[in-house]
C-alpha cells in the first residue's frame, strides 16, 4: 500500500479551497457595513425611459416621475395631502377679484444647478420665468420649435388663447394677464408641466449653437442636479446643495430603468431598489404580505367610465342611458378587472377632491329597475349595440374588454345584446372622434387637482368640438354651471356649482363613472417621506434613509 | 513548431475572410436599405444619398464595395447603430470587456471545481464517490442554464437576500469606464468608497458565474475524470509505480501532465458554447455585455449593430479557439506532428 496517498491530498486541497470560497462568498455578503454613500443614495426603479428632460414637451407619467419634480420648480405647487395650491418658487401669489389677471412675488434666492455644462451667474428672476412661458406661447421664440414644437398640456387647456399678456414688473415681480376668467389658472400653473427653465441658459445654448440641449442636459432650480442619462439603463442626479429650500436629505437620486414588472419587484425585494414605481395588480397582493415593504395607497385622480354616443339612437334618450346605468355591476368589476384595487364611483369627480360631496348621486345595481324604464319606453324588446373597449391598459382602466364583458353579461339579462368592439389605439382614437360609436369604455386621469380638470375636458359643449367629449352631450345648464365655478375664486361657492353639475350627470347619464382606480407606492421600511403626488410626479426631496 | 504557428495563422486568415464575406453579404439580405445597413443612418435625403453612396463605394463594382467595407472594419468605421446614432465600435468595445470578464471567471472558475473533482472521481477506490460526482455532473449538464440561473436567483437572491439579481455593480457606486474591466476600473478610479465597491462588484458576480460555470465544469469533470483513468493505467505510469515513485509524484509528473491534455483541448472546443450560453446569462442577469447588447439589437431591428456583434462574436471564439490549440501544442509534443492547421 503506498504510504502517501495523492487522491488524500488532493481531497484536503479540495475542501480548503472550498472552505475558502465559502468564507470569501460570506465576507462578501456582509450587509451591516454600509457606506454614508449607501446611506445618501436612493434608489427608484422605474418603468421606463424618458423621452425628454423637459416635462413641458410631454404628458407621459414616465418621464414627469423622472424629472419634474427632481430638476426644476413651478411657480406654485399642490399640497399632495391637502390636493390646495401653495407656494414655490413665487412665494406669494396675487389674484385679482376678477380671476383675470395673476401676480407672482418670486423669491430671490432660488439658485440654479451649477453642473460642468453650465455655471450660472444669477439666480431666478422674473427673465427666467417670462422666458419659459414664450417658449411656449411665442412661435418666434428662438426655442419655441426646439424638441418638436409641441406642448400637449399647454395646447389642450388653450394656454395660447387664454394669456392676453406677460408683464414683467420687476426683476422678482411677474404679472399674467388672462383673456377670460379662469379659476382653475393656478391649479394648472402648479402642475408638473408648468416648469421654470433658466434664461441664462438658454442664451449660452444660442451662442454654442446648441439649442437641443436644453431639453437633453436640464438645468433647473430643483433639490437634484442632472448628472448622467444612459437610455434604458439609469438617470443619476446629485442634491443641490444651494437649494431655496435647503439641501435635500439625500446625495443621489437614481433611477434604475427597468421595464419589466417582475424584475422591477425582485428587485424591489433584493433592496436594490428602495421604492417601486407602479407596481402591478398583481403583484400587490404578493408585496402587502412582506413585513419590511411599506405599500401606501391613494385614490388617484382618475375615473374609468361608460359614455354613450348621444347622437346615435337609442341613446339620445335620456331614459335608456339612465336605464343601462342600472346594469352596471360596479363590484364586480373592481374585483375581476382591477382585482380590488380600485373604488366604486359613483360621481365623475374622485373622493379625493376638494369638490367632491359625499351623498351626491346614489348608483344602484338593479336589473327591475333597468327592464322598467326600458319597457316605460318602448324597448321591452330589448335592442342590439356596441360597446366600445380601448385596447390598451391604463391605471384608470387596465382591462377594457374584461370590464365590456361583465357589462355584456348583464345586458343580456335585460334583453339588451351588446357586441364588444375594439381596434388598435390609433384607429379607436380616431373612430371614436368620428363619433361612429354606441357606447365606449374609456377614462381619465386628470393633470392637476382642480375639479375643473374633469368637468370640462369630458363634457362640456367645446369639448364636443375639440374631442374629448365622447359623449357628444351639450347641455347648457352643465356648461353654464361650470362656467360659473370657473369665474369663482371661492371654494365655498364653486363647489356648489360643481354638485349641480354632478346632479346634472347623474340626471341625464350621458356617461356613467364605474371606478376610481387605487394608485400604490411601495418603499422599503427604511425609507421615509417619499413625496407621492396624485396628480403628478414623484419627488424625493425631504425623503430620508436610514436603515433600521 | 513555427510551421505549425504559421498553418494555424493562415486558418485563421481564411476564417476571417470567410466571416467578414458573410457580414458584407448582410448588407444586402437585410431588408432594408443597403447603404443604411451599411452607414447605419437612416432616412437618408436624396442631397446627402450620392455623398454617401460615393463613400460607401455603392457605384463600384461588389469586389471594390467589399474592400472597401474591409478597410473601414480596420480602420474602426463600423457605422453607426440606427436606434441611437452611436458609433458601433465604440460601443462594441465598450461592451466587450464585461463579456471577456464573466467568461474568464467562469473558466478560471469551472477548472478550480472541476479538476480536483475529475481526479477524486477517477479514482478506483471509492466507488460511491466517483458516481456520486458523476451524477452531480449529469444532472449539471443537462440542467438547462435560464432554468438553473431562475432557480438560483429564487433561492440565493429573492429568498436568502445574499446576492443581487442583476446588473454588474449597484448604480450607487459611479466608476468611471477606463479599462472597461470592472475590478480594474474600480482599483484605478480615485473614489473613497473602493473596498465597498469591491465587495459589491463580487456580490454581482457570483451568481452568473456560477450559472455560466455549470455547463464547462461538468464537462471538464467528465473530461478529466476519462482521461486521468486512461493516463493512470497506462504501462509507464505503472513503470513508474514500480521504480518507486509516490503516488504524489506520480501523480505530479506524469498524471497531471498527460492527463490534463485533452482538458486543454476539451476547453478550446467548448469555447464558442461558453460563449454562446454567456449570452443567455447576460439576459437574465442584466449583465451589460455583448450579449444582451446584441440582443437588444436584435428586438429592435438595428442591422448595423448585429453586423458588429456578429463580428466580434465569431472572432473572440476563432481567436480563442486557435490560441487554446496553440497552448495544446505546446504541452503536447505529438501534436506539433499533425502539420495541417484545424478546428
Amino acid at each position: 500500500m503506498l504510504k502517501n496517498n495523492p487522491i488524500k491530498n488532493i481531497e484536503h486541497i479540495a475542501r480548503y479551497s472550498i472552505a475558502a470560497l465559502f468564507c470569501l462568498t460570506l465576507a462578501a455578503c456582509g450587509k451591516n457595513n454600509q457606506s454614508e454613500l449607501a446611506q445618501k443614495t436612493l434608489l427608484y426603479c422605474s418603468e421606463g425611459s424618458p423621452e425628454t428632460f423637459n416635462p413641458q414637451l410631454v404628458t407621459s407619467g414616465t418621464t414627469i416621475d423622472a424629472v419634474s419634480q427632481q430638476v426644476y420648480n413651478r411657480l406654485v405647487k399642490i399640497n399632495p395631502k391637502t390636493g390646495l395650491v401653495i407656494s414655490d418658487l413665487a412665494r406669494k401669489v396675487i389674484v385679482s377679484e376678477d380671476a383675470m389677471r395673476y401676480r407672482f412675488y418670486l423669491r430671490k434666492d432660488a439658485e440654479f444647478h451649477t453642473t460642468e455644462y453650465f455655471k450660472p451667474t444669477r439666480s431666478l428672476t422674473s427673465e427666467d420665468v417670462l422666458f419659459s412661458f414664450s417658449r411656449i406661447l411665442h412661435l418666434d421664440n428662438s426655442f419655441n420649435a426646439v424638441g418638436g414644437g409641441d406642448y400637449p398640456f399647454f395646447s389642450g387647456m388653450g394656454f395660447n388663447t387664454l394669456i392676453e399678456q406677460i408683464i414683467v414688473v420687476d426683476d422678482l415681480t411677474i404679472e399674467f394677464r388672462l383673456s377670460e376668467p379662469q379659476a382653475s389658472f393656478l391649479a394648472n400653473m402648479a402642475t408638473d408641466f408648468a416648469v421654470i427653465l433658466s434664461a441664462e441658459y438658454a442664451q449660452q445654448l444660442i451662442k454654442a449653437d446648441k439649442k437641443e440641449q436644453i431639453d437633453q442636459l436640464p438645468i433647473g432650480t430643483g433639490p437634484f442636479k442632472f448628472s448622467q442619462y444612459k437610455r434604458d439603463h439609469y438617470i443619476r442626479y446629485y442634491a443641490h446643495k444651494d437649494y431655496w429650500d435647503g439641501p435635500p436629505q439625500l446625495e443621489q437620486v437614481i433611477f434604475d430603468i427597468t421595464p419589466n414588472n417582475s424584475n422591477r419587484v425582485a428587485k424591489l425585494l433584493t433592496e436594490e431598489c428602495d421604492v417601486l414605481g407602479y407596481p402591478s395588480s398583481a403583484d400587490v397582493e404578493f408585496l402587502k404580505q412582506k413585513p419590511n415593504i411599506k405599500l401606501n395607497q391613494s385614490v388617484a385622480m382618475n375615473v374609468s367610465y361608460w359614455a354613450f354616443n348621444t347622437n346615435v339612437p337609442p341613446f339620445d334618450n335620456a331614459n335608456v342611458r339612465k336605464a343601462l346605468s342600472y346594469v352596471v355591476d360596479r363590484q364586480a368589476i373592481i374585483d375581476a378587472v382591477y382585482f380590488k384595487h380600485a373604488e366604486p364611483a359613483s360621481t365623475l369627480l374622485p373622493p379625493s377632491s376638494w369638490a367632491y360631496t359625499e351623498a351626491n348621486t346614489e348608483v344602484e345595481l338593479s336589473l327591475e329597475k333597468a327592464k322598467a324604464l326600458l319597457k316605460q319606453e318602448g324597448f321591452e324588446d330589448g335592442f342590439e349595440m356596441d360597446i366600445w373597449a380601448m385596447p390598451v391598459q391604463r391605471v384608470y382602466n387596465p382591462n377594457a374588454s374584461k370590464m365590456a364583458e361583465i357589462l355584456q353579461q348583464n345586458l343580456a339579462k335585460i334583453g339588451v345584446t351588446a357586441n364588444i368592439v375594439t381596434y388598435n389605439w390609433g384607429t379607436f382614437r380616431k373612430k371614436l372622434a368620428q363619433g361612429e360609436h354606441d357606447s365606449v369604455l374609456i377614462g381619465w386621469s386628470a393633470d392637476n387637482s382642480d375639479p375643473d380638470n374633469f368637468y370640462r375636458p369630458l363634457l362640456s359643449c367645446a369639448a364636443t368640438f375639440s374631442g374629448s367629449n365622447r359623449t357628444a352631450w351639450c347641455d347648457e345648464e352643465y356648461d353654464e354651471s361650470i362656467y360659473n365655478a370657473l369665474s369663482s375664486a371661492d371654494p365655498v361657492v364653486r363647489k356648489q356649482y360643481y354638485d349641480q353639475a354632478e346632479r346634472l350627470i347623474f340626471e341625464n347619464s350621458p356617461l356613467i363613472p364605474i371606478a376610481h382606480a387605487l394608485r400604490y407606492q411601495v418603499h422599503h421600511n427604511y425609507i421615509s417621506d417619499v413625496e407621492f403626488n396624485p396628480y403628478g410626479g414623484i419627488g424625493f426631496f425631504q425623503t430620508k434613509k436610514g436603515k433600521n | 513548431m513555427l510551421n505549425y504557428f504559421y498553418r494555424k495563422l493562415s486558418l485563421l486568415f481564411f476564417i476571417t475572410f470567410g466571416v467578414t464575406v458573410f457580414v458584407f453579404s448582410l448588407n444586402y439580405l437585410f431588408p432594408t436599405d443597403v447603404l443604411s445597413n451599411m452607414s447605419g443612418i437612416t432616412n437618408i435625403n436624396e442631397i446627402d444619398y450620392d455623398v454617401i453612396a460615393q463613400k460607401y463605394n455603392l457605384n463600384d463594382s461588389v469586389f471594390t464595395q467589399y474592400f472597401g467595407f474591409v478597410g473601414r472594419l480596420l480602420d474602426g468605421d463600423w457605422g453607426v447603430s440606427f436606434i441611437n446614432g452611436t458609433s458601433i465600435f465604440n460601443q462594441v468595445f465598450r461592451v466587450l470587456p464585461a463579456t471577456i470578464e464573466l467568461a474568464i471567471y467562469a473558466l478560471l472558475y469551472s477548472f478550480i471545481i472541476a479538476i480536483p473533482l475529475g481526479i477524486l472521481a477517477s479514482s478506483d477506490k471509492h466507488p460511491w464517490l466517483d458516481k456520486s460526482i458523476l451524477a452531480l455532473s449529469i444532472i449539471g449538464f443537462s440542467m438547462p442554464i435560464f432554468w438553473l440561473a431562475l432557480l438560483l436567483i429564487l433561492i440565493f437572491s429573492i429568498g436568502l437576500g445574499w446576492f443581487p439579481t442583476s446588473g454588474r455593480l449597484s448604480l450607487i457606486y459611479n466608476i468611471p469606464s477606463s479599462s472597461g474591466f470592472l475590478f480594474l476600473d474600480i482599483l484605478r478610479s480615485n473614489i473613497d468608497y473602493k473596498s465597498e465597491a469591491l465587495a459589491d462588484a463580487f456580490k454581482h458576480l457570483v451568481l452568473p458565474t456560477f450559472v455560466l460555470a455549470a455547463y464547462p465544469t461538468t464537462v471538464l469533470i467528465r473530461t478529466t475524470r476519462q482521461s486521468m483513468k486512461d493516463v493512470m493505467n497506462t504501462s509507464y505510469v505503472k513503470a513508474a509505480k514500480i521504480k518507486g515513485l509516490t503516488s504524489g509524484q506520480l501523480l505530479r509528473r506524469h498524471g497531471l501532465r498527460n492527463g490534463l491534455l485533452p482538458v486543454i483541448q476539451m476547453l478550446g472546443i467548448h469555447f464558442g458554447t461558453v460563449i454562446t450560453l454567456a449570452i443567455v446569462t447576460e439576459v437574465i442577469f442584466a449583465w451589460p455585455g455583448i450579449g444582451s447588447w446584441l440582443v437588444d439589437a436584435i428586438h429592435q431591428r438595428d442591422y448595423p449593430a448585429i453586423q458588429g456583434g456578429l463580428l466580434v462574436i465569431s472572432g473572440m471564439v476563432f481567436v480563442a479557439t486557435i490560441l487554446f490549440d496553440l497552448l495544446y501544442m505546446i504541452f503536447d509534443p505529438l501534436a506539433r506532428r499533425h502539420g495541417h492547421g484545424k478546428i
